[in-house]
């Protein structure tokens, strides 16, 4: 069985002359939808997917989608598992300790608290937010009790069934959730800025890549594509770029 | 899949049904329990076979062979299973690309290890990053499966250890007296008689192998659990088929499978029981002896 391994890696040598193409693959999570979320087919699809496709091919890049638990996203990106992280990643000092970014594809974005009723207690109830992410560190902060889940859409269920008081998420994932519960769901309190803007994940040794993404990023800016992306997903109401 | 299912939003419920199970995220769920049961399918022979190896290793009359059997018995049983499963397809697959590395690479003079980074050249990178998808979901499913095949071999061994000490030392000293040697005691007289004190802790082993495998999900591939938290959780109108949170009845759905497949696996292990106890000098054995006198 230990064999298994070495005849796979044997046969992919075999089947792959030589590096003809570099692919750089690129992580995503695949379960924040409006920034990344597998579609009815299966298929990687949102803002980021979108955005991803558009970099590669403004770069002259060949690249390829891996979905990845959230969890182990930036733990995968330093073992080498795939190349980028485009994950709908917060740009932070704390992950800069460990990784680096590429400039921010998304202006600096606004968190919002999401309950049921309209005097949640936001302050020193109980609040749910996705493990390891701004939002987390920031509800670790206030007064309220931190109740952490690994899917974006467990914290939503969270609050559905009473286990929590309020979600706190990147207003763009849950604004649809908001309109489509009919009422069921109202935003709570003020919005909260965090981190520098979403930027793409890269191992701190991979230099030339990041070099390379922010010229397509600069180039995607200027040319107002990454302005129509940002309403197209998030709506005529979202940040843009000036 | 159907005709009728390009614009969903319109459909009658039968129909919107018809076409959400078939989706492709669906056939994709689908598609998963057959990977689990093919997980199934190749890690029981795996870890017999290690537990085999181990069993016979345990009780070798070479000093080093039995301490190896023995430790490998020990380490696996002592370790929590998820901290193997989490180790082993690591350290099998950074063990792969530093040894490609040192292979291919033998002029690269940055170290492989960079504060958090391991980092191999490209062209040591197991599979390499232009593989197809398919290589790459492959090559994961063989590391979970190895890893399955060390930690429930290890169990085996040691179950396989024990039934062969239970085989009545008169049968094997009488075999030696009829004047065969270690080796055809071992294969004539030991080995088909051990099965059947064997079998109770195998087929303990086999149910715990079933409930193991939402470990997979552990291992990062998108199995039946994955599946059942993706597609149960609530959707908004981005999907084409947006729905409240369903995940209850897509763990039941979950629940019943495994429950299937545990009821089906007691029924064989009992054939297989009553097959094996045939003219066994144990209990079960003597009952059909009677019954059939």
């Amino acid at each position: 069985m230990m064999k298994l391994p070495l005849a796979l890696a044997a046969l992919t040598l075999a089947a792959a002359p030589a590096l003809a193409q570099n692919v750089v693959r690129l992580g995503s999570e695949g379960a924040y939808p409006p920034y990344n979320f597998i579609n009815d087919a299966n298929q990687l699809d949102g803002f980021e997917r979108e955005l991803g496709d558009a970099l590669c091919e403004r770069a002259q890049l060949t690249c390829e989608w891996v979905i990845t638990d959230w969890d182990s996203i930036i733990p995968n990106l330093t073992a080498g598992n795939f190349d980028a992280i485009l994950a709908g990643m917060n740009i932070t000092d704390e992950r800069r300790q460990v990784i680096s970014f590429s400039d921010a594809y998304t202006p600096p974005a606004a968190s919002s608290y999401a309950a049921l009723e309209e005097d949640a207690d936001i302050e020193n109830g109980v609040v749910a937010v996705q493990v390891s992410t701004v939002q987390a560190s920031y509800v670790a902060q206030t007064g309220a009790t931190l109740l952490e889940f690994a899917t974006p859409d467990e914290t939503v269920a969270a609050v559905r069934n009473g286990e929590a008081d309020a979600v706190f998420a990147d207003r763009d994932f849950l604004v649809p959730i908001v309109e489509e519960s009919g009422g069921e769901f109202v935003f709570v309190g003020e919005d909260v800025q965090l981190g520098e803007g979403i930027g793409i994940g890269l191992r701190q040794s991979d230099e030339e890549l990041r070099e390379t993404f922010n010229t397509a990023i600069a180039s995607m800016k200027e040319d107002g594509t990454l302005n129509e992306m940002i309403i197209k997903w998030f709506g005529p109401n979202a940040l843009t770029f000036d | 899949m159907f005709s009728f299912c390009t614009d969903p939003a319109t459909l009658p419920d039968w129909q919107w049904f018809a076409c959400y199970l078939t989706s492709g995220t669906h056939l994709a769920f689908y598609w998963s329990f057959g990977v689990v049961l093919l997980l199934i399918a190749l890690a029981a022979p795996s870890a017999l076979l290690f537990g085999f190896g181990g069993a016979l290793a345990a009780r070798s009359h070479v000093a080093p062979v039995r301490v190896l059997g023995k430790t490998y018995i020990a380490m696996v049983r002592g370790v929590p299973d998820i901290i193997f499963f989490l180790f082993v397809p690591i350290a099998i697959d950074q063990g792969l690309e530093y040894l490609m590395h040192h292979i291919r690479c033998p002029d690269w003079t940055q170290p492989v290890r960079r504060g958090a980074e391991f980092a191999v050249c490209a062209q040591a990178k197991v599979p390499l990053s232009n593989a197809p998808a398919w290589v790459h979901d492959i090559y994961s499913f063989g590391l979970a499966l190895v890893a399955f095949a060390l930690v429930f071999g290890a169990f085996a061994a040691n179950t396989l250890y024990g039934a062969m000490r239970t085989v009545p030392r008169a049968q094997l000293e009488t075999a030696e007296a009829y004047g065969m040697s270690r080796r055809q005691v071992v294969r004539r007289i030991l080995l088909p008689q051990m099965w059947i004190y064997a079998l109770p802790g195998l087929s303990n082993l086999w149910m715990i192998l079933i409930k193991a495998t939402p470990l997979l999900f552990l291992l990062g591939i998108r199995d039946i659990v994955y599946w059942a938290r993706e597609l149960g959780g609530s959707k908004t109108s981005i999907y084409a088929y947006p729905h409240g949170d369903w995940r209850l009845w897509y763990f039941l759905a979950v629940l019943v499978f495994y429950l299937l497949l545990t009821w089906v696996s007691e029924r064989v292990f009992e054939r297989l029981m009553r097959r094996l106890s045939r003219g066994q000098a144990t209990a079960a054995g003597e009952r059909l002896r009677r019954a059939a006198a």
